[in-house]
């Protein structure tokens, strides 16, 4: 089962099961605009199937800035709370210095 | 240092503008054959504080967000971004990692962004009269007799 999300022309987030961790390949821009409709989709996903592992799939994403940052760490809060762990993947090589300045490193969820 | 061109910008504070903010500044400093990471690094750093204009300086209401960007004779790029919003009541504070007044889904790292990917960030604030944020970046230049 596959569940995509679409702002204007543009996918956002997709998302997939492989037992029960969820997959959620984000794709394109992140900023205060787009953050909010991600973070709604992913936390209704979460809370209706309660997955065990969070995967957040950076691959996609061609930009992002500090709002970027503020959804993987809501993530983190939100799947922790539910009894479950995040893990965030496949960071592109120009988001590293965004992500080393944030400290996300420092919660374990980089993989 | 002379400027050799300018560009203004104005629009209202809404969140769909994030993205035309950094589009338009990227935009134009294109013909100084920035690299894709000097590039990322200006969009990133306008994305923030334009972001900041339509979270904390208008939070209720909408107001404008003025850009006013430079290019120097000696490559370097400048981009004011004012608001006529809240203002800041410290901005030593305002400027510290992970501070923040927000209580949505904001890291604090905005400033933090800003100062780390452009070579130099100027924070001025009145309260309740508006803040302006002055961001610039010098670009290499690339020699293409010697290439
Ligand atoms: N243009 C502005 N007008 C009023 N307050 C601002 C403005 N920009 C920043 N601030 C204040 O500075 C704080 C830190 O900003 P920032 O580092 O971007 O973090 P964040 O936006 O995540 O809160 C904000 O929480 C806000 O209190
Ligand atoms: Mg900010």
């Amino acid at each position: 089962m596959s569940v995509g999300l679409f702002f204007g022309c543009e996918k956002m987030v997709d998302m997939n099961y492989i037992d029960d961790t969820l997959i959620a390949k984000l794709y394109g821009e992140i900023d205060h605009h787009i953050a909010p409709s991600i973070r709604n989709k992913i936390d209704s996903e979460c809370e209706t199937y309660r997955p065990r592992v969070l995967v957040l799939d950076f691959e996609g994403v061609t930009f992002m800035d500090s709002s970027g940052i503020g959804l993987i760490m809501g993530r983190y809060r939100e799947i922790s709370l539910l009894g479950g762990r995040l893990e965030v993947t496949n960071i592109p090589p120009y988001l590293e210095r965004i992500v080393a300045l944030s400290g996300i490193g420092n919660l374990g969820v980089l993989k | 240092m002379n400027t050799v061109n300018e560009m203004k910008l104005q629009f209202i504070s809404k969140s769909t503008n994030e993205s035309f903010a950094r589009s338009a500044v990227s935009a134009f400093v294109l013909p100084l054959d920035p690299t894709i990471s000097e590039l990322a690094d200006i969009k990133t750093a306008v994305s923030e504080a334009v972001t900041n204009c339509i979270v904390h300086a208008y939070p209720d209401t909408l107001g404008i967000i003025y850009i006013d960007a430079k290019i120097t004779d000696s490559n370097k790029v400048i981009i004011k971004i004012k608001d006529k919003g809240v203002g800041i009541e410290n901005i030593e504070k305002a400027l510290e990692p992970l501070y923040t007044t927000s209580n949505g889904e904001r890291a604090g790292l905005g400033f933090a962004v800003m100062q780390s990917f452009m070579d130099n960030v100027k924070v001025r604030s009145t309260l309740n009269k508006g803040t302006s944020v002055t961001l610039e970046k010098s670009i290499i230049k690339v020699n293409y007799d010697k290439r």
